[in-house]
């Protein structure tokens, strides 16, 4: 439900969401009927017994026991009906059927650990089928947190030394945040990630590959994700700037420094120029690059050199599935048809690398994945 | 409002009455908000110590085993040495105050006096008792022992294996440590009241010697540290054992 | 013949001798610092309080700027997290929970009661010291690297993660909480003890009985949360396994101690606020609160239930089914009493005759918002909705609503009220009526957009929401929002310390209201009263008729007095 572009409810994707919903409502008519009350009654009798207005003040009330009580049990009924169906629906979220599917979570600062029943492992994203019931089984490995799938309407604290759970049945397909909702230290509010609902066919397939996607990243691929993580787009841009070189197109060219030597940019001098980079400064710049020598493994240096080597190219663009937490600030990319998620992702992406994978022509610019869901 | 302001004046003339305080109208209202105020602290005071109780009631209920066995290492002739200690102590401080009320200045001086003292006896059992835990590696933090039958010997030892959790041995004591510090503390305070209202006596001062409540007062406080002691020493030290 | 030549200069009438009053009774600083005079206490307690107000507002401001970008604008996340939680700490602990209960329960209890002072004077200034040393301490915290936990200070980050100022800063909210508890006693024992002839518990002003059940309250409820906090500390210095889940601790036993007050404070915060409404809407409609005695119990009742349901807080905390559904049922019998008075003060407006100046314009914004406030908190109590909106912005805006919106609102409404008693001087009604407009709508653009991105999901404590951008235009709705109410919140800092300056001297009773307190002099002398009153009838017995029939003539007078004067505006005060 949007108004004019700015949602105005979650999406609705899971058996609870439905039953949730109306008792959401039902607390909203009741608000707003008697905060009309109050609103209207209070400025109606401002205005009418203002003082110097002519109006029947004779035969003040000052006690009424009969409209005390009205106004006492009448409250009383309204607010014991809507426990009522509070506490229904709470007792439907805290009892899980007992034929769930089971997945298990593990909380740390800062990101989820997902584990399959078979063995897939996955970090700040859940995978999980349509139409089944899901039991998420979760402990948190140090502080509190919790884990909060607001399409859904389940929440749940995840707690160190003990188990708790959460159970859901996901009724559309379509992507939905995951939030940690316990404040838990410095990246408490980075520490979201997404369900990924999908047909049932398609869960089994990527269950059973491993939950991979069918075709695994490329070297440069990996060394894309390792470069935004680093942020060596920070200084590093499409131009050359005040801060540093670009590194477009530099593989195999010649490169002038500082002092006056140059060398050929080969595979070495890539990794050098990552691991120490005074050794050769690039003329025009001085000391400013910081020194990643043994915060970069050796398996890194060479996805990153990889990448470094076609960075600029077209078939240089991350993909869009696992999006890292740390990368730079982007919505979080959906594509059209559900299907496509498991197989399909990194194709769709490098088939038209330079559409923003974050936005389709005639998506509502805001909500992507809350409109997602809505358009199904 | 129809209230009439004609009554006679009467809080300006006390000059020679001067144990009441001007807001007062008169002696019996100023006892009377006194002790009621010393009560209402009190019951402050019961929510300070009931938070702990609770504390130590859930985990006790949790881990009855390990609490007992812990709790074995604690020595029951002090703890009740100081337990007598404190009701003689509580005794002294009733007749302080009978004695205040009789206007008996020796008596009450000599009567707290020996509230102190009681009150010192206790202290230094306790320095014995924590000393001796101290020794044994058992007070609460990073240094707790980590050998349970060093600890307490053949009583943690069930059928051949060590029955005793020395995380929540550790859990005992540090609730031990806390609650009996935290009453220790108090008396502590309370020594230095008394001794205040010793000085306040010993110096005639109109304060004390006129009206008996300031002394009253104290004695309450007094018993309230007393009734403390009376909770935690069968929690603590008198453990039935557990099936 | 001798003749003495004077000026004309010399020859100028002396102005009437001030009459003596608290105020100018003696101007040293230590006849202020080391007074015993509730009044004097109230006015340290007014300045000190409005600073920490002062403070937690920019913390305020920061967070809102911050949130207008989903990724942040000038802060770093650990920076953030500091600012918000010394946003709450400062806003609840050295704020909230005092401000109208020491400045104005202060101020007036003694005066409404009748007495010369409270029960312990000194124990009232020791009071005021504590909460500076707290408050101090606090502030040293924040300034020594701040604090990074939340205002709630959960285990075990708090306990054994966070490597910040937890334990400084707790230990100035522990000393903080002995004003607290100290403050209570004395408005218990006063109030049982020292009320003038005649003043049975029935006649008493209805801000009494409210002040009555936040003193209970207080005494109950802070020593719990003192000694949980310092469990923390001791946890936090020893390395004490009672919070910590691997060394057999439970890290939910701290929310059920820290909530077990929490909650009660809540109302410590909103009970004070009713009894200022109740004056208020008494006063200003010229009629007796409808239904005193039921407004007079549903305090009592809001003080007592109050204790029972901190486990709302917890639904999804791991606290079992069983336990949340019970809290859930208390939750909504401890809605009830508020309700209550809600239509009770709307049906004291009811056939009376309504004054609209400022104090009565706080009065019915605090009722619309506080409803709102009120009625959200449903959503909250119902356990299976909670679980969805629990640590949203939601619950960020509901207490806000309550915090803010009727807390705040009543701070304002009894400012503006009991400040020609508090000073002697009058302040420009107009001005502070269109000021309190400014704070409704401020306040509602503010928050109102943050019940709808909670509804949404947006977590609350959340620095960056980048991956959910859906999210910023509501942020910069409440942003905007915010800065209209900050500059409703600056305004009467200034035209109220001008009126110190440039107010017309206030008569005794210029509101036309009733009460002892009104039956003395704006300033009340030092003693408060020349006699001891003697009291005859409930405070509140104005007869609505009669009322009309003098408003009528204030009318007339107020026309007349236009066309001689050719429609100035300088009025002269109303015959009250």
């Amino acid at each position: 439900m949007s108004f004019f572009n700015f949602p105005l409810a979650p999406p609705s994707a899971s058996n609870i969401a439905q039953q949730y919903d109306f008792v959401f409502y039902a607390l909203v008519a009741l608000s707003v009927f008697f905060t009309l009350v109050v609103c209207a009654g209070a400025i109606f009798f401002a205005v009418r017994y203002k003082a110097g207005t002519k109006a029947d003040r004779s035969r003040p009330m000052y006690e009424n026991l009969p409209l005390e009580m009205t106004w006492t049990i009448i409250p009383l009924i309204l607010g014991l009906i809507m426990f009522y169906f509070g506490t229904a629906l709470f007792v439907k979220i805290k009892t899980p059927p007992k034929d769930c599917e089971e997945i298990y979570v593990i909380g740390k600062q800062w990101m989820w650990h997902m584990q399959h029943a078979n063995g897939v492992r996955e970090n700040n994203t859940l995978h999980v089928p349509l139409g089944r019931p899901i039991k998420l089984t979760m402990i948190s490995q140090d502080v509190l947190h919790a884990f909060y799938i607001p399409a859904f309407r389940v929440q749940m604290g995840v707690v160190p030394g003990r188990y708790t759970q959460l159970w859901f049945t996901a009724t559309q397909t379509g992507e939905y945040h995951i939030f940690c909702n316990m404040y838990c230290g410095t990246q408490h509010s980075e520490m979201g990630g997404k369900v990924v609902v999908m047909d049932p066919k398609d869960y089994a397939a990527w269950l059973a590959n491993g939950g991979q996607s069918t075709t695994p990243m490329s070297m440069e691929q990996t060394g894309a994700k390792i470069y935004a993580k680093m942020h060596c787009d920070n200084c590093h841009g499409a131009e050359d700037t005040l801060h540093a070189p670009s590194l477009y197109g530099i593989y195999r060219k010649r490169r002038v420094f500082a002092d006056g030597t140059s060398l050929i940019a080969d595979d070495e001098y890539l990794r050098d120029s990552i691991v120490k980079p005074y050794d050769h400064i690039t003329a025009g710049y001085g000391q400013t690059m910081p020194v990643y020598q043994s915060q970069v493994s050796e398996e890194d240096l060479l996805n990153l050199v990889a990448y470094i080597k076609v960075i600029g190219s077209p078939s240089a663009n991350p993909p869009t599935s696992n999006v890292n937490r740390h990368s730079a600030p982007t919505a979080v990319s959906s594509t059209n048809e559900a299907t496509s998620l498991a197989a399909n992702a990194v194709q769709a992406n490098t088939a038209d690398p330079d559409a923003t994978p974050t936005r389709r022509v005639g998506a509502p610019a805001v909500g992507a994945i809350a409109a997602e869901g809505r358009n199904r | 409002m129809s209230a009439i302001t004609n009554s006679p004046d009467h809080g300006h003339g006390h000059g020679h009455d001067s144990a009441l305080h001007h807001q007062f109208e008169d002696i019996g209202q100023q006892n009377e908000s006194y002790i009621v105020g010393m009560w209402v602290f009190l019951s402050t005071e019961v929510m300070f110590f009931g938070a702990l109780f609770f504390i130590y009631t859930l985990y006790r209920w949790n881990y009855q085993q390990d609490f007992y066995i812990a709790h074995e290492h604690l020595n029951v002739i002090m703890g009740a040495v100081n337990t007598t200690v404190l009701l003689f102590s509580s005794f002294t401080m009733v007749m302080a105050v009978q004695s205040a009320q009789l206007k008996k200045r020796g008596h009450v001086i000599g009567y707290l006096l020996m509230t102190i003292a009681c009150a010192c006896v206790f202290l230094i059992i306790k320095y014995f008792e924590y000393s001796s835990k101290l020794a044994d590696h058992l007070y609460p933090g990073a240094g707790f022992a980590t050998d349970a039958q060093a600890a307490f010997g053949e009583h943690a030892i069930e059928a051949g294996k060590v029955a005793v959790n020395m995380n929540h041995a550790q859990l005992f004591y540090s609730l031990y440590f806390g609650m009996t510090g935290l009453h220790a503390v108090h008396i502590i305070a309370g020594i230095l009241v008394i001794g205040a209202l010793i000085r306040l006596w010993f110096n005639n001062a109109k304060s004390v010697t006129l009206d008996f409540v300031p002394t009253e007062m104290v004695g309450l406080y007094w018993h309230f540290v007393d009734l403390v002691w009376i909770f935690l020493f069968p929690l603590f030290y008198l453990m039935p054992k557990p099936h | 013949m001798s003749s003495t030549v004077i000026s004309p200069g010399e020859l100028k009438p002396k102005p009437p001798a001030e009459e003596p009053n608290y105020l100018n009774v003696n101007h040293t600083i230590s006849s202020w610092l080391l007074t015993g005079d509730h009044k004097r206490i109230a006015l340290l307690y007014l300045v000190s309080t409005s600073f920490f107000f002062f403070l937690g507002s920019i913390a305020a401001g920061l967070i809102r700027y911050e949130l207008t970008s989903p990724a942040g604008v000038v802060l770093e996340s650990d920076t953030y997290n500091k600012v918000f939680t010394s946003h709450g700490v400062i806003m609840v602990f050295t704020f909230l929970v005092v401000a109208i209960p020491a400045i104005f329960g202060n101020f007036l209890v003694p005066l409404m009661i009748g007495a010369r002072d409270l029960a312990f004077p000194r124990l009232n200034l020791a009071s005021w010291y504590m909460y500076m040393t707290g408050g101090t301490l606090i502030l040293a915290g924040m300034v020594f690297g701040g604090v990074d936990t939340g205002w709630t200070f959960y285990t075990p980050y708090s306990s054994m993660y966070s490597n910040t100022q937890v334990s400084m800063v707790i230990i100035g909210i522990f000393i903080a909480g002995f004003s607290t508890i100290t403050t209570g006693i004395n408005f218990v024992v006063t109030i049982h003890k020292m009320r003038a002839p005649g003043m049975t518990w029935f006649r008493l002003p209805l801000f009494i009985w409210a002040m009555y059940a936040t003193s209970l309250m207080m005494i109950l409820a802070t020593p719990v949360v003192a000694i949980t906090l310092m469990l923390v500390v001791y946890e936090r210095t020893f390395k004490l396994p009672i919070f910590s889940p691997e060394l057999g601790g439970d890290p939910v036993l701290f929310q059920h101690l820290f909530w077990f007050y929490s909650h009660p404070a809540v109302y410590i915060m909103i009970l004070p606020a009713f009894a200022v409404v109740s004056e208020l809407i008494a006063n200003f409609s010229r009629k007796r609160i409808f239904g005193y005695h039921f407004v007079a119990f549903s305090s009592l009742a809001i003080a007592g239930l109050g204790f029972l349901v901190w486990g709302h807080h917890m639904f999804v905390s791991s606290q079992s089914m069983y336990e949340s559904i019970v809290f859930s049922l208390i939750s909504f019998l401890v809605a009830v009493p508020s309700a209550i008075k809600i239509f009770n003060w709307m049906a004291t407006m009811y056939k009376g005759n309504v004054h609209l100046q400022s104090p009565m314009i706080y009065a019915i914004a605090f009722l619309m918002i506080f409803t709102v406030g009120g009625l959200t908190g449903l959503f909250l109590g119902a356990a299976g909705t909670d679980v969805h909106l629990t640590a949203t912005y939601f619950v960020v805006a509901h207490f806000h609503y309550v915090m803010v919106g009727g807390t705040m609102l009543a701070f304002l409404g009894a400012l503006h009220y009991w400040w020609p008693k508090m000073t002697g001087r009058m302040f420009s009604d107009g001005i502070a009526r269109v000021n309190a407009v400014i704070v409704f709508v401020g306040f509602n653009l503010t928050f109102f957009p943050q019940f709808i991105v909670g509804w949404l999901g947006m977590p609350r404590r959340y620095h960056y929401y980048y991956f959910a951008p859906e999210f910023q235009a509501y942020h910069i709705m409440s942003t905007l929002g915010a800065s209209v109410l900050g500059l409703g919140f600056i305004l009467p800092a200034f035209y109220l310390t001008q009126s110190l300056f440039t107010g017309k001297k206030a008569s005794a009773n210029p509101w036309g209201a009733h009460g002892l307190e009104w039956e003395t002099s704006s300033p009340p002398p030092t003693s408060n009263f020349l006699e001891t009153p003697i009291v005859m009838d409930e405070v509140y017995d104005f007869d609505p008729v009669s009322e009309h029939a003098r408003d009528l003539r204030n009318l007339q007078e107020a026309e007349e007095w236009k066309k001689a004067h050719d429609g100035m505006d300088n009025l002269p005060e109303e015959d009250n």
